[in-house]
């Protein structure tokens, strides 16, 4: 299989585009160059609202760039461009007129690396409902942290050390303060690249259970290089290669029966 | 001269010792070198180590000892009646006088006695000369041969080199200890003969400094008081103003480079801001004596206060600004030692960038900002160019930044410039300065390097 990039974008294997319903986040047509390197080319897809979607693909291909277009992380990078729209409930959040700190509230974010605040533990969740203004009182705030970090499933490990810093804690409980950390802002979407790549087999399927438990109340998007993560844990998969949007379906379809050669050399390991 | 030509000569040898090493570990295995030990270019070390490290340390003995054995001999064979009735500063006045004649140059006094030793002084001064080009040269020559002897193909010449170079390594920072260590030394040795004289306590809580001692006793106003704490009242707060400078304006420019300006204009600022750390001290001092002060003065004399035109004001500005560097590019290295999965976090959060900032990079990098900080006080204290020009003579104990005072290093200078006798209260009482100056930038670069070090192990 060839690791040239085709010179016009190939059209999107399965249903990128939903058919019925609304969609929570809707893309059209996205580009994203960093200078003059074209990293996204011209993607479209439907994520729907209450369900985990997973994106896979080899290294480099683009799954971390469109998924930081998703909460606008790249206007952090100078060198990044965009084009295309991309709508959350119908809302174009590259308009003009959108707050980019409302929309990272409403998006949250996990990063590869557990990159817990060097502050204490209730510090590093209080800090986005404290800059965000969303309590009132002490006593408000208690109960956020409490309840964003049971959500976490972290509450019993750590409700005895709250003022100790949170870089004290193992891996999977960093990450997983993370994920309180993001919860705590009351997003609706929440995107993580590679939750559990610096994660032992434990944490990970502890994290892997807390993001199927997260599934009922939020929207999640996933960035995944494992395979049998983005199986268990998703109901739909994207396969990006090369910057192109190659195949986007049921998580279950796309792995037992996938459309594409690209995408079948893929999940059966034979490349990437 | 012939000691130049001489470090010649070995030189040559010790190029042949090289060639001669190489060609023989070649010649011992028939052309193969792989199965040396080491490489042919190690022999050829090994060889010109052998030549160069005993010849070298023959040379440096003789060198020493050769001034000291003449002079001895000399002395030795002038007439004993000659020397008999003379005090030692005559005999040193002679032998002064003998190497004089000797070198042809102009005596304080020609005698026979003199003239004659001159003539043996010279002659033997030839003979040492000779034997010492021929045993040095000769040193060099037979460990040449006695090296190559030594080479076989199993020589460890590589192992041999290195360790050669590793105590080359230690040698040389040992000097840079031991000078440490002497200096540290002599500062108190000779501050101990100064408190002798002057109580321990009367310099250190004293609060009246005024140096002059008396030269006869029905001298006024001369009674020599010693009390340290104007000077360090006056170093502290030209520091203290010199920080008011520097830190928000290093601070606010390392903020803007590290977290807002583009690459184009950091790589365009940052050397800009380091040429101040370039500038010469005694440029800032000038431009402080001269223009600020002046303009200190006349701005104050517009609103009806009263500066001094040597105010402590002026100088501490004008250290502020030289030492804005020390605390931009520390602090610029710190900010940006903060991991940018630290941003990351905070923006993904939705804070602004101005929020991150505050709540999220300055702490994580305070620890390392405080260290710059320290560090640039410490360089502060001890600086010495700017307040010689722009800071006074007076030692005022005040807290007024627009008087004139005075810092201990201002004091040091004016005690030890010019002639001086050098067992005076006056003179020694700088060194007792100059000991509590090191001890206190010591401790500040103790403390900072140790902040600056616990920070940089909170991130690996
Ligand atoms: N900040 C950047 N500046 C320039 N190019 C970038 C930048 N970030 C990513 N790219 C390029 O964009 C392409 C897509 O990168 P991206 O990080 O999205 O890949 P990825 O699919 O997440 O890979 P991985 O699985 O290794 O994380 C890559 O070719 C990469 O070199
Ligand atoms: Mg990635």
């Amino acid at each position: 299989m060839s690791t040239e990039q085709r010179p016009v974008p190939t059209p999107t294997i399965g249903i990128p585009l939903m058919t019925d319903g609304t969609p929570k986040v809707a893309a059209r047509n996205v580009n994203v160059y960093y200078g003059d390197k074209h990293a996204i080319r011209d993607v479209s897809m439907d994520i729907s609202q209450r369900e985990v979607t997973a994106f896979i693909g080899p290294s480099g291909c683009g799954k971390s760039t469109f998924l930081r277009c998703l909460n606008r992380m790249n206007d952090t990078i100078d060198i990044c461009r965009i084009d295309g729209r991309i709508a959350i409930d119908d809302q174009d959040i590259y308009d003009r007129k959108m707050d980019v700190v409302q929309l990272r509230a409403l998006v949250g974010m996990v990063f590869q690396k557990p990159n817990p605040f060097p502050k204490s533990i209730f510090e590093n969740i209080a800090y986005g409902p404290r800059i965000h203004g969303l309590v009132d009182h002490k006593s408000d705030l208690d109960q956020l942290v409490q309840s964003s970090l049971e959500r976490a499933g972290l509450w019993k490990e750590v409700k005895d050390r709250l003022d100790q810093p949170g870089t004290g804690l193992s891996g999977g409980q960093q990450q997983r303060l993370c994920i309180a950390r993001a919860i705590a802002v009351q997003p609706e979407i929440i995107l993580m690249d590679e939750p559990c790549s610096a994660l032992d087999p434990i944490a990970t399927s502890i994290v892997e259970d807390l993001i199927d438990e997260l599934r009922a109340s939020y929207t999640i998007v996933i960035v995944t290089h494992s395979m049998s993560q983005a199986a268990r844990v998703s109901q739909k998969t994207a396969f990006f290669h090369l910057g192109d949007l190659v195949e986007f379906d049921e998580t279950e379809k796309l792995f037992t029966n996938p459309q594409e050669q690209r995408t079948q050399d893929y999940v059966t390991g034979r490349f990437g | 001269m012939q000691t130049f030509m001489l470090i010649l000569a070995v030189g040559a040898l010790i190029l042949i010792g090289f060639q001669v090493g190489h060609r023989r570990s070649v010649a011992i295995v028939g052309g193969k070198a792989s199965q040396l030990h080491s490489l042919p270019g190690y022999h050829g070390f090994y060889i010109a180590l052998w030549c160069a490290i005993p010849a070298l340390m023959v040379m440096a003995a003789w060198l020493v000892m050769e001034p000291i054995l003449l002079d001895s001999a000399v002395m030795a064979s002038l007439p004993a009646e000659f020397t008999a009735s003379k005090t030692d500063a005559q005999l040193s006045l002679i032998l002064n006088d003998i190497r004089n004649i000797a070198a042809g140059n102009i005596a304080s006094e020609r005698s026979e006695v003199t003239v004659l030793a001159a003539q043996r002084y010279a002659e033997w001064k030839q003979t040492s000369l000779i034997a010492r080009v021929i045993v040095v040269l000769a040193v060099a020559a037979a460990a040449i041969v006695y090296a190559r002897r030594r080479i076989h193909p199993g020589l460890r010449a590589r192992n041999a080199v290195e360790n050669v170079i590793k105590t080359l390594m230690i040698l040389c920072s040992l000097i840079a200890i031991l000078t440490t260590v002497g200096i540290v030394l002599s500062l108190l040795f000779e501050s101990g003969r100064f408190f002798e004289k002057v109580p321990f306590t009367d310099f250190l809580f004293g609060i009246e400094w005024s140096p002059q001692t008396a030269l006869r006793k029905d001298q006024v106003g001369s009674s020599g008081a010693f009390g340290a704490i104007p000077l360090f009242g006056g170093t502290f707060l030209i520091s203290f103003i010199a920080l008011c400078v520097a830190v928000p304006i290093g601070l606010m420019t390392a903020i803007y480079m590290a977290e807002y300006a583009s690459r184009k204009i950091r790589s365009a600022v940052k050397p800009v801001v380091e040429i101040l750390a370039g500038v010469p001290t005694v440029v800032y001092g000038f431009f402080a004596a001269l223009t600020v002060a002046p303009l200190f003065r006349d701005t104050g004399a517009v609103f009806g206060i009263g500066i001094s035109s040597e105010s402590a004001l002026a100088a501490g500005v004008v250290m502020g600004i030289m030492i804005i560097p020390f605390v931009s590019s520390l602090s610029d290295d710190v900010i940006n030692a903060v991991p940018q999965s630290m941003r990351d976090g905070s923006y993904g959060l939705g804070a602004t960038r101005s929020e991150t900032i505050r709540k999220v990079v300055l702490p994580a990098a305070l620890p390392g900002i405080v260290g710059g900080v320290l560090l640039a006080a410490s360089r502060a204290i001890g600086e010495t160019m700017i307040v010689v020009m722009a800071a006074g003579l007076a030692a005022n104990l005040t807290a007024n930044p627009f008087e004139a005072v005075s810092t201990v290093t201002v004091q040091v200078v004016t005690l030890l410039v010019g002639d001086q006798e050098f067992d005076s209260a006056k003179t020694l009482a700088a060194f007792a300065l100059g000991l509590v100056l090191f001890c206190i930038t010591l401790l500040l670069n103790v403390i900072a390097l140790h902040v600056v070090r616990k920070y940089r192990e909170q991130y690996e």
